[in-house]
């Protein structure tokens, strides 16, 4: 096959594929110099990274797609390597060469996906990544003679090493110009004619390749492509069972065939010179997944984990709160002054994006743990010890990691469940992940608990009441995942259990600038949504609690207050408030108190909660501007959670917020499926609208139930 | 004998496979096909999953599965 002619607008794409922890998205990031996420768990890629090659003389685009470990697609990541590398992709043409990553210290399952890649017939590199590691355990690859083998480049590389890279980068350069290897592993006869007689006289459109894993992968996707294309499943279902009548049966018989081709060929380029394996790593393990200790240690990190989001953050929270926001607020009224202008920036802008902003500190500190535990190779051991109890819920361990990220944030954990083969086990995930009291929720535990919930110590400090509580909102979320897992299982998502199949990598140190890279883009996605969902819900917020603003209602108000004999400095705040309670917010809060009276709110706290629906984060800006802060606070202000506690009910003059109040508005946040985000991309990943609305009611109606149960338990105990 | 009633510490020898579903294809895929030596390493610390090596690299997997997998002795 010639190389591929490429357009003069279109620089050469060339792929970078390989096995989940193979080094790929390593070396992709050191080519390229480019900002990817990877991390050292299998399949953490989502999405094709692209990027420039470095350093070479003609334009030429590289890209990062999902680690697997065969064209056999299983999960939704695995079909999205075939899709891109079959050139299935709508944005994508075919790569114009791939360059196959190797992990060295572990070739003939390497080997096996590569043995599958020579069949695309693209121009092709081997990058023999590790291959120091592979030295020092003993493992001599002759990669001259593996190069005329495969009849390809084969560089010895160490993808952490820049020194070991120029090579590569050449042969890259240089298999763009050379056409494909002709090597291909030897299958049964009778296979590869059937796949070429499918591929001539079938009409499905489909390549050989391709039409080889149509007959071999019954369950795959790629019979459905095949029918689709417009082949007959007939003559699927006559080729198949000629193949059986010659005494091939299926996958096995390839799998068979591709292995006994690899272990000629490791015959012929490996020497052992000695048998040592991970010695290190093996011992760590002995005591990290050890049936006591093993345990211990990974409930002593989830704890560490989460004791940081308070413990950590706290302090730094405080800093951008009363430092950077406070100082901003009093800039933008000084500035701006008192009337239209100046309230929308100071309290529908800066109050509400920077009541977001807050919480950077705390998405940090736990998407850099997180990334920490994935690069080193622990979150694969935590999935295996987990497995069990997930398997208890129709979960496998694979779902574990995907359910401890949501405690960060939901979105990117619903993206991390592609890894999952299993569709009814992936579904479940991806609906029982906004469960999880995500870093949104804090901004209410936090304010409530503060104002509301008393200080008590108990085992001499070591534990708090408002510890506690909080300890007690997270537990309610996974408490509710619990059933709702079990309901899915029961019903929609009814089915056996799947496999676990889990690759333990060995431990390594992790590295800085992989942890750093997760940690920015998490960060960055957080400061964009604050810049724009959350600022376009504060605006909003903003005006209809605003609008309309008559002179007669504020006259009237400050009349009715002169006349009351209200002091002179609480007069502007009980026109303030008359004036809202005749906003376009105002209105809506009244006209939803019915709903929300049994729970024990007010319209106002209705409102909050409602206009928290798009983000959850809204609801500290909303109750800054609707508890009248917004006009008042300056140095000397009372914070919100004073106001707060000297809110009264407007029909009993009785303190608003008590105990039940409180813990009802925080177990409600924490059931909720307040985010506009998380249920887009709930909709995105099933690729369906009734996820996401079973998702929003489902989770609404379990929120409002836990919020209206807490509320009579706690005033019947009498708090 | 199944890998799955192997005892911890032990290395044995892959001897079937036993049906194509997508958990046997895909183990073979792996590399777990007629020949290969499998160390079983130890278990989770609830009993299940098994942690096993397979050449030069882990795996985990569920007893249930590896009853998939007949063994005889190294």
């Amino acid at each position: 096959m010639t190389p591929t002619p490429t357009a003069p607008s279109r620089p050469p794409v060339v792929a970078l594929v390989g096995n989940p922890n193979a080094g790929k998205s390593t070396l992709f990031n050191a080519l390229t110099g480019y900002h990817r996420h990877s991390a050292n768990y299998p399949g953490v890629t989502v999405d094709v990274g692209r990027g420039p090659l470095r350093g070479s003389a003609h334009p030429i685009e590289l890209l990062d797609v999902p680690g697997t470990y065969s064209l056999a697609a299983a999960s939704p990541d695995e079909m999205l390597v075939c899709d891109l590398l079959h050139g299935r992709m709508a944005d994508h043409a075919p790569p114009d060469a791939i360059v196959a990553v190797l992990d060295a210290s572990n070739l003939p399952r390497n080997l096996y996906l590569l043995s599958q890649l020579l069949e695309l017939g693209r121009p092709m590199v081997a990058a023999l990544n590790m291959s120091d590691v592979a030295r020092k355990r003993g493992i001599d690859i002759d990669a001259q003679r593996l190069a005329e083998r495969l009849n390809m480049a084969v560089v010895p590389i160490v993808a952490t090493d820049e020194s070991t890279l120029p090579p590569l980068r050449r042969a890259i350069e240089q298999s763009l110009n050379q056409e494909a290897s002709r090597v291909r592993a030897d299958l049964p006869e009778p296979l590869v004619a059937e796949a070429r007689r499918l591929a001539r006289e079938g009409g499905s459109g489909l390549s050989k390749t391709e039409c080889l894993r149509a007959l071999l992968d019954r369950d795959g996707a790629t019979p459905q492509l095949f029918t689709r294309g417009g082949g007959k499943s007939a003559a699927l279902d006559e080729a198949r069972q000629r193949l059986a009548a010659a005494g091939v049966d299926g996958a096995p018989a390839e799998i068979r065939a591709r292995y006994a081709w690899i272990h000629r060929l490791i015959a012929e380029v490996v020497q052992r010179t000695a048998v040592t394996r991970g010695v290190w790593s093996a011992r760590v393990d002995r005591w990290l997944t050890h049936r006591l200790f093993g345990a211990v240690f990974l409930f002593l990190v989830l704890a560490v984990l989460f004791q940081s989001i308070f413990r950590w953050a706290d302090p730094l929270m405080g800093l951008i709160d009363e430092q950077l926001i406070g100082s901003f607020r009093q800039v933008a009224r000084s500035a701006l002054g008192e009337g239209l202008l100046g309230s929308l920036v100071a309290d529908g802008v800066i109050a509400g994006v920077g009541g977001v902003l807050v919480f950077l500190p705390q998405i940090i500190i736990l998407f850099a743990l997180i990334a920490i535990l994935e690069d080193c190779g622990y979150m694969a051991r935590a999935a295996f010890m987990m497995d069990r109890l997930m398997g208890l819920l129709g979960l496998s361990g694979r779902s574990f990691i995907p359910l401890l990220s949501s405690f960060a944030c939901a979105v990117p954990a619903i993206m991390g469940t592609r890894v999952i083969a299993d569709r009814r086990e992936r579904f479940i995930t991806i609906m029982i992940a906004p469960f999880m009291s995500c870093s949104a929720r804090l901004p209410v535990y936090v304010l409530m608990i503060g104002a509301f919930v008393p200080r008590a110590d108990y085992l001499g400090g070591l534990l708090t009441l408002p510890g506690l509580v909080m300890l007690g909102m997270y537990a309610v979320g996974v408490l509710a995942a619990i059933p709702a897992a079990w309901l899915l299982r029961s019903t929609a998502l009814r089915g056996g259990s799947s496999a676990f199949l889990l690759e333990l990598p060995a431990y390594k140190l992790p590295r800085l600038r992989a942890v750093w890279q997760r940690v920015y883009f998490a960060s960055r996605g957080f400061v964009i949504r604050a810049g724009t969902v959350i600022f376009a819900a504060s605006v909003l917020i903003w005006a209809l609690g605003y609008f309309p603003r008559s002179a007669a209602t504020e006259e009237a108000a400050r009349a009715a207050a002169v006349a009351d004999g209200a002091p002179a400095e609480d007069i502007d705040r009980i026109v303030a408030g008359a004036l809202l309670r005749d906003s376009a917010l105002g209105r809506i809060g009244r006209f939803i108190e019915p709903a929300v009276a049994p729970l024990g709110w007010d319209w106002r706290i209705g409102i909050a909660a409602v206009a928290s629906f798009p983000a959850r984060e809204v609801v500290v800006a909303t109750l800054g501007i609707v508890f009248n802060l917004g006009d008042e606070e300056d140095e000397e202000s009372p914070a919100l959670r004073t106001a707060l506690a000297d809110a009264r009910n407007e029909a009993t003059g009785a303190p608003l917020f008590t105990l039940p109040v409180a813990l009802s508005l925080m177990v409600f946040f924490a059931l909720c499926a307040q985010c506009a985000s998380t249920l887009a991309v709930i909709g995105r990943e099933t690729r369906s609208w009734t996820w996401p609305v079973v998702s929003f009611a489902g989770m609404t109606l379990v929120a409002y139930a836990g919020a209206w149960l807490i509320a009579a338990a706690a005033r019947a105990l009498g708090w | 004998m199944s890998l799955a009633r192997t005892p911890a510490m032990t290395t044995v020898r892959v001897s079937a496979i036993r049906g194509a579903g997508a958990t046997a294809t895909r183990l073979m895929e792996m590399g777990v096909i007629e020949g290969a030596e499998v160390c079983v390493l130890g278990r989770a610390p609830l009993g299940d999953p098994m942690h096993v090596r397979l050449g030069d690299w882990e795996l985990s997997l569920r007893s249930c599965d590896a009853e998939l997998v007949d063994v005889r002795p190294a």
